[in-house]
């Protein structure tokens, strides 16, 4: 019983305390966030122009899309990916280390597991509004065959809470803002190349096909095809699943590893 | 009435104990000072009271509420302003106060006056629209002095409010919280500098390595502890032992530093500079009214900044 109170508590800070957190951060965003979409969002066209029209012209069609559909939905959730990694890793760092802004805020009534929830959020956000917009471009583009591409935020969403989570773990855990690197060159840049946002997995052998399976943006990465080319049947709930279980397990871990860094 | 009530409270880093098991009250509308060198747990003493620190061990209220069992509502009704300014660099002064006053639950409307209020309180009402980064080391400060009290709390603690300052901000600074102590609001002050907390304290406990050495009204503790007048005496070191002998009745310690030594004159001042002007050991020498340094000095043979004096005897 005990216990069962224990692992509740970790969901708790899901309430009105970490929606004040958030709207702090909108505040900041809505003063920045001209420059701040408008990088998220050249990148990931910069992949689509040089991989589709430039490699694209060499590859033949995959599953009967062209190459340059095949990635568009793939380059929306890697770039929504790349939003709240970043977010909640540089920028929440920022935040926590350099400007003590947590500090700031659990001398209010709010604690700290509800200051790491608003800045999931946050993270959430951002991550969202960028794959969307991107979404938007790409449907412009021509490459979204299908109305089912409006669910791109619901997925987003999801999205958005995965990554958020595992860069606001690494903020917990690194003793200095550099040690980031770490993070982004063994968990997000192999998230990137191995989800088959660029080729299929079905090329590579058995044994890296599975380990595919384990890497939450292969999962986002199917869903959004499959939304953007209108093939949706029943098995994308296994997907979904995958990521709602992924992102109830590893929610304490954040607040756990942040209590412990700033509370002695 | 009590606001404050810490019983053999205790705090420990690793097993290190930063506050050794200490006992204080603090009273509603008076200035509580807590006086000690850096590394004395005052900092520590505080933010077990604001609730960001858990407590080790002994038992802690903050307006009736035990800091482990309610600390949301006891932060509602505290300010608090930390030793390290941790305005927020990326909003103006005035959102500073009104995004602190979300965080409180405040309606925007009564934020806004609130804010109108604070900024001109602190003669910050020209920089409102400014971004924190752009004003002066000073006007930091008082703006988050400012922000501790937009919600109008019960107590403010405020950790080394002056610390980094120049004299003259630092004067204003205490202008402003002599204002607000009239007004009637609980201050809680750290401070490593004697003249704050003789200043502006009405009550001090002085702290050296987690433990409370001695607490009382500053002019009190300055009377009880070291008398009234301080004799400064420039001496060469070898024979700073016979004057102490010849003035062994007239002075209730001193301190030894260098070619100084710091008498404590127990009664009659002037007959104990008699003394010292006849003995011939003495080049120069100067009374003094004695202060929280002295005090400080005596109880634990260091200063403040924590240069360590050489000898300490008392005569009691």
């Amino acid at each position: 019983m005990q216990k069962l109170k224990k692992l509740v508590s970790y969901y708790s800070p899901v309430n009105r305390w970490a929606l004040k957190v958030l709207a702090r951060n909108l505040i900041v965003f809505r003063k920045t966030w001209a420059t701040n979409l408008a990088f998220n969002i050249v990148e990931p066209l910069l992949y689509l122009a040089a991989l589709g029209a430039g490699l694209g012209v060499m590859v033949e069609d995959i599953e009967g899309m062209s190459y340059t559909q095949f990635i568009a939905p793939g380059i929306v959730a890697t770039s929504a990916m790349w939003a709240a990694a970043a977010e909640c890793s540089y920028d929440s760092f920022v935040r926590m280390h350099f400007q003590k802004i947590y500090h700031a805020i659990v001398a209010t009534p709010i604690n700290l597991e509800e200051v790491v929830v608003g800045e999931l959020l946050y993270g959430t956000f951002k991550s969202v509004l960028s794959g969307t917009v991107i979404m938007g471009v790409i449907a412009a583009l021509g490459l979204v065959l299908s109305p089912w591409a409006l669910f791109t935020p619901v997925v987003l969403v999801l999205n958005g809470l995965v990554f958020s989570q595992i860069a606001m773990i690494w903020t917990g855990i690194v003793p200095k803002i550099d040690n980031f690197a770490y993070f982004f060159t063994l968990i997000v840049t192999p998230m990137f190349l191995f989800s088959e946002v660029f080729f299929p997995l079905d090329v590579l052998p058995q044994i890296l096909q599975q380990l595919a399976w384990l890497l939450p943006l292969y999962h986002v990465v199917a869903l959004l095809r499959a939304l953007t080319i209108g093939l949706v049947s029943a098995e994308l709930i296994y997907h979904v699943m995958w990521l709602i279980i992924f992102i109830l397990l590893i929610f304490p871990l954040p607040q756990l590893l942040m209590r412990r860094r700033l509370i002695k | 009435m009590i606001v404050v009530e810490a019983q053999s409270l205790q705090k420990n880093y690793n097993g290190f104990p930063a506050v050794a098991g200490i006992d204080f009250k603090i009273h509603r509308g008076e200035c509580f000072g807590i006086l000690g060198p850096n590394g004395a747990g005052k900092t520590t003493v505080v933010a077990m009271i604001y609730c960001f620190l858990p407590i080790s061990g002994g038992k802690l209220t903050v307006l009736g509420k035990d800091v482990t069992l309610e600390p949301r509502s006891i932060k509602t009704k505290l300010g608090v302003v930390p030793q390290e300014n941790n305005l927020d660099l990326e909003l103006t002064v005035r959102e500073n106060l009104l995004v602190y006053a979300g965080y409180y639950g405040i309606c925007r409307s009564e934020a806004q006056k609130r804010a109108k209020e604070l900024l001109h309180f602190f003669g910050l009402s020209t920089k409102a629209d400014q971004e924190v980064e752009q004003i002066s080391g000073g006007m930091k400060r008082r703006l988050t002095i400012a922000r501790g009290l937009i919600h109008t709390p019960e107590i403010l603690i405020l950790d080394e409010p002056t610390t980094g300052l120049d004299p003259q901000s630092r004067r204003l600074i205490w202008e402003h919280l002599r204002k607000l102590k009239k007004r009637g609001l609980t201050l809680i002050l750290t401070t490593h500098y004697l003249e704050e907390a003789s200043q502006l304290g009405d009550e001090l406990i002085i702290m050296d390595k987690g433990k409370i050495l001695e607490e009382g009204k500053p002019l009190e503790l300055i009377k009880k502890q070291v008398g009234a007048k301080v004799v400064e005496v420039e001496i060469s070191p070898g024979q700073s032992h016979a004057l102490l002998g010849t003035l062994e009745n007239l002075i209730s310690g001193y301190q030894i530093a260098g070619n100084t030594i710091y008498l404590f004159v127990a009664e009659d001042e002037n007959a104990a500079v008699e003394l010292i002007n006849s003995s011939g050991y003495v080049q120069t020498y100067r009374v003094r009214p004695s202060n929280l340094e002295d005090v400080f000095l005596k109880l634990t043979g260091r200063g403040l900044d924590y240069a360590e004096t050489e000898e300490t005897g008392f005569i009691l």
